[in-house]
This record gives structure tokens, sequence and C-alpha cells, in this order.
């Protein structure tokens, strides 16, 4: 093959590695828009508390004296995601749940405020500075090519595609085939239906916020260890990119924030290639735009119908 | 009075300045259909609404199997075994016709979240417990065959019947239909006349019923309660309202 097409390659195996990860986190997004039709401002803290969990789970074990990878990778990713459920089922409790009979925008402020008080107080507790974590798992595999253009897939790039591929065969599985997940598509279809034959939806409104915190926690765990580094801010502009993930790809659907996530990790890792680095998020963005202003159903979301 | 499936009291429902259901009363005994009629919005559906917990009532009092029920939430008045349908039907229409029933049944599947995310040996049994049951109510209604489609495709009539099959699938000892045959043809209005009939008959559920078609309502009626301007205006056998000058005059007064 040769430099340049090996050169592309690499773009695309860089791209949807970030790419699977917004779909982890779009996933969220989307689900909770699904079934309660308001945007979770505040999903991107989630994700950014995923990963503040995940260095100390690392820190704590390595001043522990456990430095056995598997044991260390498994024990973050379990502690991250148990405490992002957490922080996802009160985050509902306390800033949704009380105003979800009323307008759409006094949820999304709640959100907003949510999101803000969480970047703060994350400030407060962690130092507003950048923490930065030994890197854990190194190296990779040349598939193809030699010398600095090769090209090559690393093995935290591999774990990210595993990690990413079953949590989203797990989340198919769930949604599609487990009773909880039959009482979570029927909440998003008709909710006053759902409880009128004697489903709590309540609780089916806090599974989905949980599971999608937990999503949220997995991608925070897998780019904290792919990057290295955490600040209080990251929620931010992952959140964002995310929320550009599901809207791209149809808010409301899940495979729709799959494959919006990759497109859009593509996407940008190209603009940086062969564009500019600091262009990525300008591209990103006027992405976002185009979709809301030509298909703002999104590629596999359905138009709205107004219900009467 | 321990024959008294539902009590209702007093039931006053007010949005705004609109006084809709106004000190209202009915009682539904066992067994029995008891059928609601008046004229376009006296406000039939709103009291089915206040009744079944879609709407928090004003005021009043709905007592059912002898406990009160109008402080409930919606759902845990559905787990005490009285299930609804709506006037324009309301299905999962991007579920499968089976699946309807199957989400109808999640109040009875086992409450807890952990065995229901995991594919134990005992979920897999309860699973088949509920699709078995399922299967039977597809067969009654006459909609086997078209189990795997999405229920969004079936003809109107299949729809109201897969409605009724949805609630039944709850076990319920109380039904309430808000307009069955409404969109019916005369065909499909005496199947369904059949079908409630058996319905009480064989499965000993009581039937509030909200209904248009006079032939239905007085030739399966117990019991008729009639509601004019919110309140109720008289109730007794199909003979006694046909004959009351009251009701002639508010409701059948055109003829």
């Amino acid at each position: 093959m040769s430099e340049s097409l090996l050169y592309f390659f690499q773009q695309v195996i860089n791209g949807l590695t970030v790419g699977s990860t917004y779909a982890l986190i779009a996933i969220g997004y989307t689900m909770v828009y699904g079934i309660i039709g308001m945007i979770n401002f505040a999903h991107g803290e989630i994700y950014m508390i995923g990963t503040y969990v995940t260095f100390i789970v690392v820190t704590a074990l390595a001043s522990m004296g456990i430095e056995f990878l598997p044991v260390v990778l498994v024990t973050a990713l379990a502690i991250s995601m148990l405490v992002a459920g957490s922080y996802g089922y009160a985050i509902e409790r306390v800033a949704y749940r009380p105003v979800r009979g009323s307008k759409r925008l006094i949820a999304l402020i709640s959100a907003i405020g949510m999101s803000i008080f969480l970047q703060n107080y994350m400030r407060l507790a962690q130092g507003p500075r950048d923490l930065a974590m030994p890197g854990l798992i190194s190296g990779g595999w040349d598939l193809s090519g030699e010398g600095p253009l090769a090209l090559s897939l690393s093995y935290m790039q591999a774990i990210i595609f595993i990690a990413t591929l079953v949590s989203m065969g797990a989340l198919t599985w769930f949604i599609s085939r487990s009773r909880t997940g039959r009482a979570c598509r029927a909440c998003a279809q008709d909710q006053g239906m759902t409880s009128l034959l004697g489903i709590n939806t309540n609780k089916v409104i806090a599974i989905t916020f949980v599971i999608g915190a937990m999503l949220a926690a997995v991608a925070g765990f897998l780019l904290g260890l792919y990057y290295g580094v955490v600040n209080p801010m990251i929620g931010f502009i992952a959140g964002l990119k995310a929320f550009t993930a599901a809207v791209l790809g149809g808010i409301g659907s899940i495979p729709g924030a799959m494959l919006g996530g990759l497109i859009l990790g593509v996407t940008e890792n190209m603009t940086a290639a062969y564009f500019s680095t600091e262009y990525k998020d300008v591209v990103a963005f006027t992405l976002l735009c185009l979709i809301l202003l030509f298909k703002p159903s999104g590629i596999l979301g359905k138009p709205e119908v107004e219900k009467i | 009075m321990s024959n008294n499936l539902l009590v209702v009291r007093d039931l006053s429902m007010r949005f705004g300045g609109l006084l809709a259901v106004d000190q209202m009363a009915l009682t539904v005994d066992e067994r029995q259909i008891v059928s609601l009629i008046g004229p376009n919005g006296a406000g039939k559906t709103t009291v089915f609404n206040c009744i079944s917990g879609f709407y928090r009532p004003t005021s009043g009092e709905v007592i059912f199997q002898g406990k009160a029920m109008h402080r409930l939430p919606d759902y845990k008045i559905a787990r005490h075994g009285m299930v609804r349908t709506f006037q324009n039907i309301r299905l999962f229409r991007e579920m499968t016709v089976l699946e309807n029933l199957l989400i109808a049944q999640h109040m009875q599947a086992e409450r807890n979240l952990l065995k229901g995310m995991f594919n134990t040996s005992g979920y897999r049994k309860k699973e088949d417990e509920l699709a078995d049951r399922a299967a039977y109510w597809l067969e009654r209604v006459g909609l086997l065959e078209h189990a795997n489609r999405e229920s969004a495709y079936l003809s109107y009539g299949q729809q109201r019947r897969l409605e009724i099959a949805r609630c039944m699938v709850t076990q319920p000892r109380l039904l309430m239909l808000d307009e069955p045959a409404a969109g019916l043809n005369p065909r499909e209005t005496a199947e369904l006349d059949e079908l409630i009939v058996e319905l009480k008959d064989q499965q000993g559920v009581a039937v509030l019923l909200i209904e248009h078609d006079m032939k239905l309502v007085m030739g399966i009626s117990d019991q008729i309660v009639v509601v004019n301007q919110g309140a109720h205006l008289a109730s007794g056998t199909p003979d006694e309202i046909r004959n009351n000058p009251d009701v002639i005059k508010a409701y059948l007064g055109e003829e």
C-alpha cells in the first residue's frame, strides 16, 4: 500500500476510536430524549465523573500495590460505572423529576444548571488543573507498512473497540429482549398508557438514566486511559460532541446514536489530518448546523409527528 | 355492600373554571355490565379518567374492592385489577401484537429488577408463562396468526380487539371500555357484543362501558348510568332508563 493510503486508513482507525466513545455517550442523550423528550445537558458531566473515578481507582490501587492490569481495569471500570450510575439516578431524581410535567424549556434550564453545578463541584473537589495518569497500556500491532507511517492499531484502541462493541451489544439485547427493556420501549411510545397497564414509569425512566450514565462511564474510563489526562471541563466539550452525534444519527434512535458517533469521529479526524487540528471542532459543529437545517430528524430518526 | 366492586361517590373534576364532572356517583357490582351513557361532552370520559387515575379528581371518592383508589398513582390502580381502553386506540404501535400483550403483564412478572435484567431460568419460565397467556387471549380475539406483526398494521377492528385482549391479560376484576364499538361495522359490533358478555360470564370480570351504540348498550347492560352536563341524571336497568322521562328529555328527546 502506498504511504498516503496507509495514512488515510490510520486516520480512519483513529477516528473510529474516538467516534465509538462519542457513540457511547450519545446513547445516553438519545435514550433519555426517546423516553421523556428532554436533552440531558448534564450528561457530559457524567462522562467526566466516570473519568475521574477511573483515575482515582487506578491511583488508589497502585498505592495499595495492586498493579495486575486485568484487576486494575475491571475494578476501575466497575466502580466508575457504579458511581456514574448513582449520579445518573440522583440527577434525574433531584433535577428532572420535579419539573417533568412542566414546559420543555424548564427542564432544559434545570439540566444546564445541573451541568454547571457538577463542573464546579468537581473543580472544588479535585482542583481545576489537569490531572495526568501514566499510560497503563502501551504498544500495539503494526498492521501494514514500516517506520513512522506504518498502519498500526494500538492495544488501547483495540480495547476501546471491544469495550464499545460489548457495551452496545449488551444494550441492544437489553432493549430488544429483556422485560425491563420492553418496558423502556413502551414508555418511550406512550408513557400514559404504560402507566395505566400497571408499570411504574418513574422507575423505568430512572433505569434509563442509570443505563445512559453507565455507558457514559464506560466512555469516560476508555478515554481516560487513552488520553491520560482529565480536568473538570472535559465533560462540556465531549457532551456537545456526543449531542451532535445523537442529532446526526437521529435523536431518539439508538442505532442512530451509534452511527452518528462513528461518523462524527471519523469526520473530525479527517479534518485534523488533512486540514488543520484547530478546525476539527468547527467542522463538527458545522455538521450539527447543517443537519439541523436540512435534515433535523437525523440519518436514522423518524420525522416527528405531533401527537394529538 | 359486600357485592360492590366499584363505588364512586361525590366525584368532581374541575379544569380551571369548568366543572367537567359534578358530584358524580356510580356503583358496579361483581360480574355486572354497567354502561355510562350521555350526550357528547357530558363528561363520561372524564369520569373514566378520574376512576382509572389518569386524572386526579378534584374531590370525591373512588373505592375499589373496599380500598380507596383516588389518591393512588395510576399504575398502582391498575395493579389492583382495574384496566381501561381509550376512545382513540392507544396501542404500542411500533411493537408487535404479542409484545403489546407481554408489556401488559409486566406488573405480574417478578418485580426484582436484577432478575429481570439477566436471563435466569426462572426468568425464562415466567416469560413462557406470559407468552402462553398472551397466546390464549390472541386466540380468543382471533389475532393469533398476527402475533408477530406490528400492531400499527392491524385493521381498525383488530386493533380494538387487541386492546381488549391487552386488558384481559392483566387478569382484571374490572374492565373499563371507552367506546369500544366506535368505528366498527355492524358485524364487528355484534362480535364485540358477544365478546363482552363472554368475558363477564366466563372470566367473571365486571365491565364499565361508555358507548353510543344504544342497541349494544340496551342489549348487554345490567345497569345503565346516565350522565348529563357532568352530573348524575339517572340510573337503573335498561327498561327503567328507556322509560325515564328525564332521560328521554335530556338524551333521547330528539327522537
